[in-house]
């Protein structure tokens, strides 16, 4: 399949973070990332040309891509939402506010929402364990959260 | 500037240290006394904690508006505004320390900046509804060292978190820092230093153990021209945060002392393998790489010496078992992070198949002190078989949460009543878990074993990399048992079948028993399966993923007991075995549960008492939190 649904532009980016790690297919993790942070997200065709460009078959970009949590094969909403389940957060309740984040969007997690604004996720641990139970929207972090405050956290966003 | 003798790097450590002598704690200069420019005090310095908890709760903004008001006070020339790592008391974060006069403010907050200011910096006045306040004795505490929650630690890993800038190279020279690295390459031959590695009795802080002077022999008995010194930055303990602070408060210190391994195993190379959900690390390590390089102190012909050692930064992508030596390796090569059988050894055969040394980040920072102050002072401190100290992440439901370093033999009890002030809201302590995912849960009968590495795995615990996650009565273990269980599912790589499908088949016991379903031969399975893993399993990960089960099932058997004979939760916390009753003598029939339960399991007469009907209800709490006479509960 020939990367017919990608932009021109997205087909040079890709060309040149593998350029600038100079094809190196050992540099593969870092290649992932970079064009993750420039494209937001790693559909198959960006997988492809990344494989090409490396000399590498398909399956191993493939076999990265889905072995890590950190890459996403699916575009994240607008306002990325991430609950923390580590430990700490957990023996604090996280997982009650993970729920009715799930009620009040009526998504699971690693979905986004019909309208693109919010995407949930699962994080393990973003170091603020003295705010437990903590939740992230666009990489800010809400500490203290009480399921009963996740309605109108969420509101401020819309 | 290029340092190229022994004499530049004292130097620069010459030109540095006056901005670090405000910060001393025992100087003549740091006193009681509230500092104060009307008060004559001549230079001020204010450090903010810089580290990721207290930036969640705007620390750079705190930092931003008190240099907006020295400015606007035209003050700007006496008192310095200094951001710095972690404090370690992230409870009360964000911290605010005023030097000379060692104020520790708490709870800081944007809008306290102003008066921060005015009435201490300027006016010599403490702010005192900003000091911390002694729990038991209710006065106000301004010097840290007279806080419970500081007594008892001695910082080693943490000497300079909290206190230096981490992203001036200059303060960590003016702290004695890369002269170990000098003394090394100067006055020491490659297996001098790895002796006095060996000597101090330094251990793996990342999880195992291991002796570092023995890891550090290995890979320099290997004959290869290419070796590889590796930081394993890659902490997935979730709950965990000490590597990160470490990183962020003081990355220098890592860079040191891989280049000092460099120098003893024969090593040009490193790599530091950072997890990139930690960005403030990311950047403070790259900082410090950058300055390093431009002093001359990673590069070429390092103080003149001939030695080379240069450091880049690889990233993790968020896979637990990368924290596992050979599957970082292979994470690194840019391949799946799946493990393999050891031997061979990272130290024959590791990075790109040469010999390649792996240690944790907590263990390279104990590494420039070692050399600083000697192995028999850092033998000194610790128990027979652990020396030094260990760095915790002490969370949960525990008073202070906050990043702590204690002397290896210190008790659990010491850790959680008098440093982390007890257990929240006056609630019983139930569990304290080590060792993250691989470790186990301790009890109260626990609670006096000296924290060690044999002790901890005595007890059915481990040391892990420094987890300690506290519990109360509200949590239930069979719960807790099943969250670590469902973090290893979703971490197993997938590559050995004990871990991949056996941990799934002990989860799936674990859900049966919390639905209620369980059964008291679904506890002798969990136990078989356990055993069969840990004793079959590829990797270290696979083989401890079982602690947390097989620890809870050994101390809180009789949780488990209830929950599979009687389908009672203590904890209240496995809905499929709770009720949600309304009491008719405090029920007044308002009706508004009805009217709000979605499930329409209400029923009643107006001005009666209601009824719940349990088999219509989806237990989502709604009635409870909507009842204004407190007359729904949870049973």
């Amino acid at each position: 399949m020939e990367n017919n649904k990608l932009s021109c532009s997205a087909v040079a980016a890709v060309k040149d973070i593998c350029a600038a790690h100079n094809n190196d297919a050992g540099e593969l993790i870092n290649i992932l990332h970079e064009t993750q942070n420039t494209l937001g997200y790693l559909p198959q065709e960006v997988q492809q040309l990344v494989a090409k460009n490396l000399n590498i078959p398909a399956s191993r970009v493939n076999g990265v891509v889905s072995f890590y949590a950190f890459f996403t094969e699916k575009p994240k909403g607008k306002h990325p939402i991430s609950i923390c389940l580590g430990t700490a957060c957990y023996v604090r309740g996280s997982d009650k506010v993970l729920e009715e984040v799930k009620n009040v969007l009526g998504i699971e997690v690693g979905q986004t929402t019909p309208d693109g604004i919010f995407s949930l996720d699962c994080l393990r641990c973003v170091g603020a364990c003295g705010l437990a139970p903590v939740m992230t929207i666009d990489g800010k972090v809400f500490g203290n959260v009480d399921p009963k405050d996740v309605r109108r956290i969420l509101e401020d966003f819309v | 500037m290029k340092i190229s003798s022994l004499k530049d790097l004292e130097q620069i450590k010459a030109t540095a240290l006056p901005r670090l002598e405000l910060r001393n704690e025992t100087s003549p200069e740091t006193g009681a006394e509230t500092c104060g420019l009307e008060k004559g005090t001549a230079r001020i310095q204010v450090l903010t904690c810089g580290g990721t908890g207290c930036k969640a709760s705007d620390s750079a903004g705190i930092a931003k508006a008190m240099q907006e008001c020295i400015e606007r006070f035209g003050v700007a020339d006496k008192v310095e505004i200094i951001t710095t790592g972690c404090f370690g008391f992230c409870e009360k974060g964000p911290i605010v320390k005023v030097m000379p006069d060692n104020t520790f403010y708490t709870k800081v907050t944007v809008k306290d900046a102003e008066e921060i200011i005015k009435e201490h910096i300027i006016g010599g006045r403490r702010v005192q509804r900003l000091l911390y306040t002694d729990p038991e004795t209710n006065v106000a505490v301004s010097d840290s060292k007279h806080m419970n929650f500081y007594r008892k630690q001695v910082r080693i890993a943490l000497r300079n978190c909290g206190l230096i800038d981490p992203e001036n190279i200059n303060e960590y020279i003016a702290r004695d820092g890369y002269f170990a690295l000098a003394d090394c390459l100067l006055h020491k031959t490659p297996g001098e230093v790895i002796d006095t590695v060996k000597q101090s009795g330094l251990r793996g802080r990342g999880g195992a153990g291991f002796p570092t002077g023995n890891k550090w022999d290995f890979a320099s008995r290997s004959n290869s021209d290419i070796k590889y010194v590796v930081c394993n930055a890659d902490e997935g303990d979730p709950g965990a945060f000490m590597d990160r602070s470490i990183m962020e408060g003081d990355p220098n210190s890592i860079i040191e002392a891989m280049a000092i391994c460099g120098y003893a195993i024969g090593a040009k190379y490193g790599l530091i393998y950072v997890r990139a959900e930690y960005p403030l690390a990311i950047h403070r390590l790259n900082t410090a790489i950058s300055q390093a390089r431009e002093l001359g102190l990673l590069g070429e012909n390092i103080l003149g010496t001939g030695f080379s050692f240069d450091i880049t930064i690889r990233y993790g992508a968020g896979a637990f078992v990368c924290g596992e030596e050979t599957a970082l390796i292979h994470s690194m090569e840019g391949k799946r992070g799946e493990p393999t059988l050891k031997p061979p050894f990272p130290a024959v055969e590791g990075y790109k198949k040469y010999p390649t040394n792996v240690n944790n980040v907590e263990t390279w920072a104990n590494i420039p002190v070692i050399f600083q102050k000697g192995p028999q002072w850092f033998s000194s401190i610790g128990t027979e078989k652990s020396k030094g100290t260990k760095v915790f992440a002490l969370a949960g439901k525990i008073n202070n949460v906050g990043l702590i370093e204690v002397p290896m033999g210190t008790t659990l009890r010491e850790v959680i009543y008098e440093i982390g002030g007890g257990i929240k809201d006056g609630k019983k302590f139930k569990a304290v878990q080590t060792g993250g995912p691989s470790g186990g849960c301790l009890t109260e009968k626990h609670l006096d074993i000296p924290i060690d590495y044999e002790s901890l795995g005595a007890a059915g615990s481990m040391m892990g990399s420094g987890g300690m996650i506290v519990m109360d009565e509200d949590n239930c273990m069979v719960q807790v048992a099943r969250f670590y269980l469902g973090f290893i599912v979703e971490e197993s790589c997938g590559k050995c079948v004990p871990c991949r499908i056996g941990n799934k088949r002990m989860l799936e016991i674990l859900d049966k028993i919390v639905a209620g379903k369980g059964t008291e031969e679904d506890l002798e399975k969990l136990e078989e399966l356990a055993q069969v893993i840990k004793d079959t399993a590829l990797c270290g990960l696979g083989q401890t993923s079982p602690n947390p089960v097989l620890s809870t099932l050994a101390n809180f058997k009789d949780e488990y007991l209830e929950h599979v004979r009687e389908k009672k939760c203590r904890a209240k916390q496995c809905m499929s075995m709770l009720e949600y009753t309304i009491d008719p003598q405090k029920c007044i029939g308002c009706h508004l549960c009805a009217k709000k339960c979605p499930a329409e399991a209400i029923a009643g007469e107006l001005k009666q008492p209601h009824t719940i009907d349990q088999n219509k209800c989806i237990k989502c709490g709604t009635c409870l939190s909507n009842c204004r006479l407190h007359a729904i509960s949870l049973k």
